[in-house]
């Protein structure tokens, strides 16, 4: 995952990119196959222990997500990034806001 | 007219429409996708392979455990600051010309012990090539900003330039095609794809300091030898060696073109 | 334009009578909400949203090219003056429209960026819940396909 997070004027600037294939179910192989379905379905990040961002996905979301939202904080934040799949694997970082 | 129905026409009637009443129709498209490309241009997917590719530079890997911090791409062991930005470039210790990937290579080889020929025979994207394509996004993302400059000053890199030359205008193939037949010309397109002109400098800069890339089509992180790889694919070419002279000369033949331009990669393509 | 409108005619008028009668039940937050992505009609995402009467509104700006060079990646970003709860993108023409949703608290900006997979040229919904109430923008984005790569 790699995660831009800073503060200008009161406004913290989240940028999530996240590496995942992000598999349709609908995508077939060189042979006719279907790629079964395997996408990250929720990712959450909270600051400073307090949820401030929760997205749902479908598979419709492009591979190597990314997503920035905006949030009312401070530098120093700290900001704990989770993501689950439809395969429950799921990752978690953290980063401190700049 | 409505922006969609002169899509429609334009996408029923393809090059005709172009060709004639279609150039108003072309120039709002090539806006439009100017749009799209700058909304991309913001967080590059790219970084994800950069950032295992710094892993991948700074841990000790392959048999004889070591990492990369001595690897020297022509500016002295660990200058990693510009150096793809000058690449290719002759080196005295294997005494041949080398561009970014073939160079990684010998360094891969002498330092940590992995032999080359399982980088040359492993497909793209997969083993140790798709290692190589991390550490190249690290390396490349170094030298973002970077004016070109590729050296023609030693005897083999003049040989190796004048190569490139001659494949480039080379025709062959069941197609009898060369890379001039798509980009020797300023302005010409396939579909909504313009062609870079590889032998001005405008158009050389353009691509050669635009590749390596993240390429949205299929998710992946291309490296130049990759690129190159598929456009003789397209020519009908047989099947390069990857990091051969041959390929080499090709990088040289752009590289030098582009001199004095900046160097922006990695990129991000459709 | 003119088109467009109608089109949200016809939404207000079907999800009016629809909740009216008790049909279409709230959206629910926090635990994703498979239903919702596996619908398959853009009807039925409003309708499992709770989107009845969404109307387009001047407070909600959607973001999006004109053409995406490629469907597998199409940016789009929505933002609204009014302070947001939820957002939902929605391609019409997708096996399954809903592509993404969102959920704001108070400390969170009515702002949205992500990128989407379109299987083909569309009409692309932006939804936004603000005060319990659902508005809409609607923008069509054209998919492309074509070259070598660049």
């Amino acid at each position: 995952m790699r995660i831009r997070a800073q503060e200008n004027k009161g406004r913290v600037d989240v940028k999530i990119l996240i590496r995942h294939d992000m598999e349709s179910g609908l995508r077939k192989t060189e042979n006719g196959n279907l790629v079964p379905a395997w996408y990250i379905h929720t990712l959450k990040v909270e600051a400073q222990g307090t949820e401030v961002f929760n997205a749902q996905f479908g598979p419709a979301v492009s591979r190597d997500p990314f997503v920035n939202f905006r949030y009312q904080g401070a530098k120093g934040d700290k900001l704990i990034v989770t993501w689950m799949d439809t395969q429950n694997d799921s990752r978690r970082d953290e980063v401190i806001v700049s | 007219m409505g922006l969609g129905l002169r899509l429609g026409l334009g996408l029923c009637l393809g090059l005709w429409l172009w060709a004639s009443a279609g150039w108003v129709f072309a120039q709002s498209s090539t806006e439009d996708i100017t749009q799209y490309r700058d909304m991309l241009s913001d967080s590059n997917p790219a970084e994800l392979y950069i950032a295992a590719g710094e892993d991948k530079w700074n841990t000790p890997a392959g048999p004889k455990k070591t990492n990369l911090k001595y690897c020297d791409l022509g500016l002295g062991a660990g200058k990693l600051e510009g150096a793809a930005a000058q690449l290719p470039r002759y080196f005295k210790d294997t005494d041949r010309v080398q561009d970014l990937e073939s160079r990684l290579m010998t360094c891969l080889s002498q330092l940590q012990g992995i032999s080359e020929q399982s980088i040359i025979d492993a497909p793209f994207g997969e083993g140790p090539k798709k290692d190589l394509n991390e550490i190249v996004a690290y390396v490349v993302s170094r030298s973002k900003g970077a004016i070109i400059k590729v050296s023609t000053q030693h005897p083999k890199e003049q040989a190796i330039y004048a190569l490139g030359k001659k494949a480039f205008y080379t025709q062959a193939g069941p197609y009898d095609f060369s890379c001039a037949s798509c980009h020797s010309q300023d302005a010409k397109r396939i579909r909504l794809q313009e062609l870079p002109n590889l032998t001005s400098p405008a158009g050389a800069a353009q691509a050669w300091g635009s590749w390596p890339a993240y390429r949205v089509s299929n998710g992946e992180f291309w490296t130049m030898q990759h690129r190159l790889n598929d456009c003789l694919r397209q020519q009908r070419w047989p099947y390069p060696v990857y990091g051969s002279d041959l390929t080499i000369a090709l990088s040289m033949f752009m590289a030098v073109n582009a001199n004095e331009g900046l160097y922006q990669a990695p990129g991000l393509k459709r | 334009m003119d088109h467009q409108r109608r089109e949200v005619m016809r939404f207000a008028s079907v999800f009016g009578l629809m909740a009216s009668v008790g049909l279409i039940a709230p959206a629910k937050a926090e635990a994703w909400s498979r239903a919702a992505f596996a619908e398959k009609s853009l009807d039925a995402v409003f309708r499992v949203l709770g989107a009845s009467g969404a109307e387009t509104s001047s407070a909600l700006t959607f973001t999006a090219p004109e053409i995406a060079e490629n469907g597998a990646v199409v940016p789009v970003v929505v933002s609204s003056s009014s302070s947001a709860e939820q957002i939902a993108i929605l391609v019409e023409k997708n096996p399954n429209p809903l592509a993404a949703q969102f959920f704001f608290t108070a400390r969170t900006e009515s702002f949205v960026a992500a990128r989407i997979k379109m299987a083909e040229t569309s009409r692309v919904y932006a939804l936004v819940k603000a005060g319990g109430i659902w508005t809409m923008a609607v923008k069509e984005i054209k998919v492309t396909l074509g070259g070598c790569g660049g």
